[in-house]
């Protein structure tokens, strides 16, 4: 009895998690909606096809089971790596299921009919996606446990794709029909994002520096970068095409070496000049944080000024320009997806045929792996910043 | 033995350092005292070269300082500063071994030098070497920043009110324990602070900044008892004069023959403390000790009031 008294002062709060009920209502809203969406072939409207209809009975009863209970314990203030690993396990039900629900629905032998995830079965994977991001901010992992659980997800992923499990879904037939392409894009796009990265690196480091010496320089170039930031992306990659064919055509040598006013070139440009900005303003403001009395101490002591540079202030400063790197990569993962549109290749040839098509599965045979990269990236390069952070930016 | 002639230094116009001359001998700490705007830290820093004189010199041991390129220069002379100055990505012992590395010492070196600094600091060698200065408390931090100066023994150590940031208990402790260490080294140091207690505690001479221009320098002692101009006296300050005067005095030069009652006092103590533990104890006499224990004499309460007197 005591310690019910004891306890009656907290008593008024709810005693629900209020992003579990947010989480609760959408899981909710997902079951409801149609889980999957049948279509006779791969463009033709879809019948929606709800939760009930789409698994055999067993099957229905235990993902019921697993969506209804990760639906309670989101709601009720449970410790995280409970709610984390319900999460985590009713995300690895759901996608099963919807593995199981494609086989199910899709007739015997049939390689023409597609079967796609509706918008219940992504309400559902939002809803237990935010669960588990939450919970893993709640549970303030360090930088390589965060890298390690993000591992394993790819792996469990990666073991679906390889069981077969998930290829009666329309995705994957799509992915089926066009694996060498998609492999090959995939190539191209990695290649777009990190080439731009590392020359925006190379180039954006070093003005970065300058910029923070040399004060008039700094207002004139960060001004000329937010400039280019504003540019919409789709206008820089086609204002890149006239001066570049003027290059490939006059300059002696630049055709043969790739440039050309479309193709992966001028895509490559126009990131590369997204991605300036970041570099250059987080390595300003990277420096600019360098402790004065560290400088001057440096400079007492006898360091020239490379030394300094390079002992002193580019250590300090490496956390906030990896922030800025970490920027750079997740925009160049995403905006890549554009380049297609000039010739470029990447992803975006999925997107942009699927669009034409109307074929929405090979819109997401191009965007899935994009958002999966980007926040990959984000993810792994966010622990990276934190385990260079050490002492640095506390003191 | 640092000779500092005529240096003087304008910025945008404005004379900062007007024409000062001092000479610094060998092992003696000589503090720089004023206010601020007074051109005290602009002399420091251009005895090592962080700022260029316009006119004037220095001479270290009768080398103009303007004989090697400046970062040279001050790899021969240890700094500290206010705030320390630590590298905060650094360990405690990778922030000592700077200069060291800087010269080209080999590892073993560096790493008995850094191990040898901690332990006269009073800081574990085994438990504070591979430490970040963030965990370090701010007088840990001010030890490890003079330990860091003194890392690869220079005859010089400039230090720009090096106890600025810390809390008063701390900061007496580190003074008294700056004043054993450079009688152990017999670095020669010169230290900038506003403060004229640190002075008083600290110099063996004082130079008085005002306006740029170097108004006094003179023994604690003599600045006390005959201040040059009505400035220095303000900044000494009225209020304790006579005791001032006597902590400058030690009792063994005023043992007289003769008893007297109560706990013995050593002969090292200034007249400063006997007067105190006197009045404390209701004694118009104490006896005097010296390190062994051993009785020399007393010391009579009329004989250390009579030191406290301007004019003897």
């Amino acid at each position: 009895m005591a310690l019910a008294d004891a306890t009656a002062p907290t008593s008024n709060r709810l005693p629900f998690d209020r992003l579990g009920l947010v989480v609760a209502g959408l899981a909710i809203g997902g079951g409801v909606l149609p889980f999957v969406a049948f279509r006779a072939n791969r463009i033709v409207p879809g019948k929606a096809v709800g939760l009930l209809e789409a698994l055999p009975g067993w099957e229905l009863a235990i993902i019921s089971a697993v969506l209804g209970a990760a639906a309670v314990m989101a709601v009720l203030r449970l410790a995280p790596r409970f709610r984390l690993l319900i999460s985590l396990s009713a995300l690895v039900a759901l996608a099963v299921a919807v593995g199981d629900a494609a086989r199910f629905i899709t007739p015997l032998g049939d390689k023409i009919s597609r079967t796609s995830p509706g918008t219940g079965f992504w309400l559902l994977t939002l809803a237990l996606g935010l669960m588990a991001s939450d919970a893993v901010a709640r549970l303030k992992l360090g930088p390589w446990t965060r890298i390690g659980l993000l591992a394993v997800v790819a792996a469990v992923v990666a073991a679906i794709l390889w069981s077969g499990l998930w290829n009666d879904l329309s995705v994957l037939r799509e992915y089926a029909n066009r694996a060498d392409d998609f492999w090959r894009e995939a190539g191209v796009h990695l290649g777009l994002a990190f080439g731009s990265l590392a020359a925006a690196t190379v180039v954006g480091i070093p003005l970065g520096i300058l910029c923070e010496r040399v004060l008039p320089l700094r207002a004139v170039i960060l001004n000329v970068l937010n400039a280019v930031q504003t540019v919409p992306s789709i206008a820089l990659f086609g204002l890149l095409i006239a001066p570049l064919a003027w290059i490939a055509a006059t300059v002696p040598g630049a055709a043969a070496i790739g440039i050309a006013g479309i193709g992966t070139t001028p895509a490559l440009v126009a990131l590369f000049l997204y991605s300036l900005l970041p570099v250059v303003a987080n390595t300003v403001a990277g420096l600019d944080g360098v402790p004065p009395e560290a400088e001057e101490a440096a400079r007492g002591m006898g360091m020239t000024s490379l030394q300094r540079l390079v002992q002193i202030d580019l250590p300090l400063a490496f956390p906030v320009i990896l922030t800025g790197i970490r920027i750079v990569l997740v925009q160049n993962i995403g905006l890549a997806t554009v380049a297609a549109l000039i010739g470029g290749g990447g992803f975006g040839v999925f997107v942009f045929q699927g669009v034409g098509q109307t074929a929405m599965d090979l819109v997401l045979l191009g965007a899935v792996p994009t958002v999966a990269l980007a926040f990959a990236a984000g993810a792994v390069l966010d622990a990276v910043v934190e385990m260079v952070s050490r002492g640095g930016r506390r003191a | 033995m640092i000779e500092i002639e005529h240096l003087s230094k304008r910025f945008d116009g404005v004379t900062v350092v007007d024409d000062v001359s001092l000479s610094i001998g060998d092992g003696e700490i000589v503090v720089i005292v004023g206010t601020s705007g007074s051109g005290k830290t602009t002399v420091l820093r251009m005895i090592n070269r962080l700022i260029e004189a316009d006119g004037g010199r220095v001479l270290i041991d009768g080398q103009d300082t303007r004989g090697v390129p400046a970062y040279q220069l001050r790899r021969q002379i240890g700094y500290a500063i206010q705030g320390h100055g630590l590298f905060p990505h650094r360990t405690v012992g990778q922030n000592i071994a700077t200069v060291p590395s800087l010269l080209g010492w080999n590892r073993a070196k560096i790493g008995a030098r850094v191990d040898e600094l901690l332990t006269l600091f009073q800081l574990d060698p085994a438990s504070y070497r591979e430490r970040l200065p963030g965990a370090l408390s701010g007088g840990q931090q001010q030890r490890v920043g003079v330990a860091r100066a003194l890392a690869a023994a220079p005859k010089v150590l400039l230090m720009d009110e090096p106890f600025g940031a810390l809390d008063p208990i701390i900061r007496a402790k580190a003074q008294a324990d700056l004043r054993a260490i450079q009688r152990r080294l017999k670095t020669t140091i010169v230290l900038v602070t506003h403060d004229m207690n640190e002075a008083i505690a600290l110099g063996d001479r004082i130079a008085v900044m005002d306006q740029g221009r170097l108004l006094q320098y003179a023994r604690p002692d003599e600045l006390v008892v005959s201040p040059a101009t009505e400035f220095v006296g303000e900044l000494l300050g009225s209020g304790e004069r006579p005791f001032r005067l006597l902590s400058f005095r030690q009792v063994r030069d005023f043992i007289e023959p003769g008893e007297a009652s109560g706990a013995p006092i050593a002969d090292t103590t200034t007249l400063r403390d006997a007067l105190e533990e006197a009045l404390w104890t209701g004694r118009d006499a104490v006896p005097v000790a010296n390190a062994e224990g051993q009785i020399l004499g007393r010391v009579t309460m009329q004989t250390v009031i009579r030191q406290a007197a301007r004019h003897r």
